[in-house]
């Protein structure tokens, strides 16, 4: 106040003032720059090995290089599953300036549908690093690809990637068998490796493909390398090589699989083969099947649409899921059933009504041959399949006798060693039945296990390796797909794929079943005489499972029968009969009669025995030399 | 006079030939090692790129012959010329915002015949202080409140002008380096105090004048990780750039982050972040002791001038170019919003260099035109 109206100024005061806000500013520098000196201290040497980490991760990228596919062949070094180049269009995102026009200008060159556009949307969104491709659309054609190629310097961002891909140049006759391989989804990646699979396409979805997963896709290459920002490799700091996945060798022919599927002709159904003397599967057909290379190429919805509302279940795997009665097939073994545990013999004798009855007034079971078959033994029980031998003899036996005896045959359980989603059918007990009904088990259901009805279901794997066993005399082996796995033999774990003996009180028992069941086609009353006159013989079994029940006194009239209702016609068969070299499961949804399945099993046994084939199966001969 | 000048001529002590040629050698040495230091990290940030080193060096050597003909100039005529070029550089603040041009929205620079480029903001940094030290080189010390509201008015104009362009991070050091002055003239501690009360109310008014990629600066810097791949990229990289350095560094040449291009900017406002990869804490350490050598000879030139007009200048001028710093390390290392104020003397970049050179070039003037005790 004073100061100011002084007339002299004091200015060694004033330099003063000035002074000694210079000292305080200095003061404040110090502070200011020991408190960037603390955030130094603070980020580098506190905080140091956190930022050193996140150092590391920019820079330093494991590429992961995907091992080629191991191959599947059939028996005879037959590709089923091959490996061909295919090209991508694949964008990296960051080098597109303006995706509207990228847009309009790709689909001026090729045709780029709006679910690939939304799908690549999708997948732009999730977190990814910066500057790494993204598929856009997979599979050019050779004729996109040319198309994309000549513009492709216009294009700022797209570039074209070579890849391998999964081809089956058989379709659809083998989908079922070897499965197919698909885009792995994020459900596939909590089961594997993730690591290793960064930058795979496909992942083996079913079949064998699905099975064999680990072995055909080998392991992952993985490289070190050091990246800069934008996503270039500057340098290589580690590497390992991918190994290459293992070849799979099958049992599996090529020709017999695709003959069989073409001899079911127009109806549904199913053709299991297998080689008594390895359990080795020669053809595992499921009718109708689908083209996997759908799949691969990642199924659009439309045709996924065709194949899930087909009313023929082309994506059902009749094989190893359908549950059928096994209907008269399932005799030989109840047969065998009654000898072990004493409650009939070869030379006992049975009159044959046209029905059986439990209690005298009771249900009357009926016959096929409604004036019945007379007086037979076991042995013409088989030959002409007589249903009330089978009543008489289940009702005495009892269920629990049946379910153990049946259980070593490989019935109620999945036993095919390598291929996954088996059903396991439905082999009956007193126990399954309280648990599942609440209720006793009856006589009357052990008369209809007794002709392989009621309860009682079974998928082709099993009464087709059942069959092996009865060709093989009791030595049984798993059913199998795979021989080789690169060059080693398969083995499977726990000891389970290993043979061992089914051992009989008697064991003579096997060869005479063996020789009943000849008969069957070579007595003038067998159910199967029409496949007289080989120069081999075969030993078989007829059957015709009953898709609804007939009432006690209704008439099966076929011709005023839906279709659908017909009955399911079953054959097993193996041939020689002697020293069995294929056995046959063969199944004709609605197929009627069973001679359909006992000509297609002869036909196979025909071209599998003695290589007779038709012609025009030689593109799948293979070359036994090869692999 | 003549005889003093003829005296001195003969004695031809080194510190008569400096005073000579109006060269501070204290200041002038400190300078040469921020300098050097500066190109050095240059050429690593650069990618090994010998000529922006080159053009570096160019830009350095106009901004020391500024500096060199600026320090010549006697401060009176400096004092004599402030308010002129204030009008001036005012008018011309106008006009960037009638005929200016820019780039993303901002308009800054005024064209020149020949293509040639010009910032007027960028030269107010020295003019604001300029004008502010003028003002009060015939007042009493301390300044009145009608001083006060006054010089708060000069500061205000070119600064809202400047705000206006938008230039945000400019206008704060223009506004700073007015505010300076006053604060050295012996603002009274309660305004100071009152102005940091209502520090909040004017944050939040100035929110409300923000555009949106400046508020975006602001919301990145409080929470970098909310955008990792957007805008906030730089600064996780450049704290990661910082953190894995550690105490003594990557080594020369050896930052993946800089080397990789992971870290935005590197040679430009990133800077630091370079050497603080490669040189580590140490390095910085180094580094900003070569800053506060500078600073520290400013404030001694500061301190003893001879009047108030050249004490208030220099003092503001050297605590601009402290804040220059302080705000370049503190945004980089994550504790300043990011701001785009460059590292004085060591980012590679036109028009604050020459500037920058310009203030050494007033400090020296200062310091060598005193008369003789």
């Amino acid at each position: 106040m004073s100061r100011r109206h002084q007339n002299f100024r004091n200015y060694r005061q004033e330099q003063r003032l000035t002074q000694h806000r210079l000292i305080a500013a200095a003061l404040f520098v110090l502070i200011l720059a020991m408190i960037l000196m603390a955030r130094l201290f603070y980020l580098q040497v506190i905080e140091h090995d956190l930022y050193q980490t996140k150092a590391d991760d920019n820079r330093v990228m494991l590429v992961t290089q995907p091992p080629p596919r191991g191959l599947i062949y059939d028996r005879n070094g037959l590709i089923l599953a091959d490996n061909t180049p295919i090209h991508s269009l694949t964008i990296i995102p960051e080098r597109v300036e303006d995706f509207a026009k990228l847009k309009k200008m790709l689909s001026g060159i090729i045709e780029i549908s709006d679910a690939e556009w939304e799908d690549f949307d999708e997948r732009l969104k999730e977190y990814r690093r910066p500057y790494q491709s993204l598929t856009l659309k997979s599979q050019l054609t050779d004729e996109e690809w040319a198309k994309v190629a000549v513009d492709l310097y216009k294009l700022d961002g797209v570039q074209v990637e070579a890849q391998l891909t999964r081809y089956y140049p058989y379709g659809e006759a083998f989908a079922h068998a070897i499965g197919y391989v698909g885009r792995i989804t994020s459900k596939d990646l909590e089961t594997v490796d993730k690591q290793a699979y960064q930058g795979a396409l496909f992942i083996g979805k079913t079949g064998v493909e699905g099975f064999y997963e680990k072995t055909l896709f080998g392991e992952a290459g993985l490289s070190k390398v050091e990246v800069n920002a934008r996503g270039r490799i500057m340098s290589e700091l580690d590497r390992q090589n991918p190994t290459p996945g293992k070849d799979l060798h099958l049992f599996l022919d090529a020709r017999l699989q695709q003959y069989a599927y073409d001899l079911l002709g127009n109806y549904t159904g199913s053709v299991v083969a297998i080689d008594p003397t390895t359990g080795g599967v020669l053809a595992l057909v499921s009718k109708p099947g689908y083209d996997p290379n759908l799949f691969v190429r990642g199924i659009s919805y439309d045709d996924y649409k065709i194949l899930r509302q087909s009313k023929k279940l082309p994506l059902f795997n009749r094989a190893l899921r359908g549950g059928y009665p096994p209907a008269s097939t399932i005799k030989p073994f109840m047969a065998l059933a009654g000898l072990e545990y004493g409650f009939s013999s070869w030379t006992e004798r049975y009159f044959a009504k046209g029905y059986y009855q439990i209690n005298p007034d009771g249900r009357r079971y009926r016959d096929w041959k409604r004036t019945g078959h007379g007086w037979i033994d076991l042995e013409r029980s088989i030959i002409e399949s007589v249903d009330t031998y089978y009543y008489q003899l289940a009702n005495k036996m009892g269920i629990t006798p049946i379910h153990n005896f049946l259980t070593r045959f490989g019935f109620g359980q999945s036993n095919l060693l390598d291929l996954n989603g088996q059903s396991d059918g439905l082999l009956p007990s007193n126990e399954w039945k309280k648990a599942k009904y609440k209720e006793p088990w009856y006589p009357g259901d052990s008369v209809n296990v007794g002709i392989g009805q009621g309860f009682m279901v079974a998928t082709p794997v099993q009464i087709a390796s059942a069959t092996s066993a009865l060709a093989s005399r009791g030595h049984y082996f798993y059913p199998r797909m795979a021989n080789t796995i690169g060059d080693e033999p398969a083995v499977f774990e726990d000891g389970r794929g290993d043979e061992h003996d089914i051992v009989l009180k008697d064991q003579r028992n096997w060869e005479r079943m063996v020789d009943a069941m000849r008969k069957v086609i070579t007595d003038s009353h067998g159910t199967a005489r029409r496949l007289q006159g080989t120069k081999y013989d075969i030993a078989g079994k007829t059957g015709t499972g009953q898709v609804f029940s007939l009432q006690e006194d209704q008439e099966y009239d076929a011709d005023s029968l839906e279709k659908r209702l017909h009955d399911h016609a079953l054959f097993i068969g193996f041939a020689p009969a002697k020293n069995p070299k294929i056995s046959i499961f063969a199944i004709f949804e609605n197929g009627g009669s069973s001679s359909k399945p006992a000509d297609l099993s002869k036909a196979l046994f025909d071209a599998y025995l003695y290589d007779d084939y038709p012609e025009r199966y030689d593109y799948l001969k293979g070359n036994k030399n090869e692999g | 006079m003549r005889d003093s000048v003829y005296r001195r001529a003969l004695s031809f002590t080194n510190a008569h030939l400096w005073k000579l040629v109006h060269i501070d050698i204290l200041l002038m040495a400190s300078l040469l090692l921020l300098i050097s230091g500066g190109l050095f990290i240059l050429y690593s940030a650069s990618g090994q790129d010998v000529a922006m080193v080159e053009r570096q060096v160019f830009r350095l050597a106009v901004g020391l012959l500024v500096c060199l003909v600026l320090a010549q100039l006697p401060p009176k005529y400096m004092r004599r010329a402030s308010p002129a070029l204030f009008i001036f550089l005012a008018v011309l603040l106008i006009c960037v915002l009638l005929f200016g041009v820019g780039a993303k929205g901002a308009q800054r620079w005024l064209a020149l015949p020949g293509g040639l480029r010009f910032q007027p903001s960028e030269i107010m940094k020295i003019v604001m202080p300029m004008m502010i030290a003028w003002y009060f080189s015939d007042k009493q010390l301390p300044p009145s409140f009608k001083q006060i509201v006054i010089v708060l008015a000069l500061i205000a104009t070119p600064v809202l002008l400047i705000a206006k362009q938008p230039d945000l991070g400019t206008s704060l050091l223009v506004a700073v380096s007015g505010i300076f002055v006053l604060f050295l003239a012996g603002l009274g501690w309660r305004y100071i105090l009152g102005a940091a009360a209502l520090a909040p109310i004017a944050g939040y008014t100035l929110w409300q004048f923000m555009h949106d990629y400046q508020r975006q600066r602001v919301l990145t810097f409080l929470n970098p990780e909310s955008d990792p791949l957007g805008s906030g990229w730089n600064i996780i990289q450049s704290k990661t750039a910082i953190g894995s350095g550690g105490l003594y560094g990557k080594g020369f040449l050896e930052g993946t982050q800089a080397q990789l291009d992971f870290l935005p900017e590197s040679h430009t406002d990133f800077i630091i972040a370079v050497l603080a990869e490669e040189f580590g804490m140490l390095g910085c350490g180094v580094l900003i002791l070569a800053y506060l050598l500078v600073i520290a000879r400013g404030l001694y030139i500061s301190a003893t001038a001879e009047d108030n007009y050249a004490r208030l200048l220099a003092g503001s001028l050297t605590l601009t170019f402290f804040v220059y710093m302080f705000v370049n390390i503190g945004m980089v290392s994550g504790i300043l919003p990011v701001v785009g104020v460059p590292l004085p003397l060591v980012s590679y970049g036109g028009t604050s260099i020459i500037t920058i050179m310009a203030t050494f070039g007033i400090l020296m003037s200062i310091q060598t035109h005193k008369r003789a005790r």
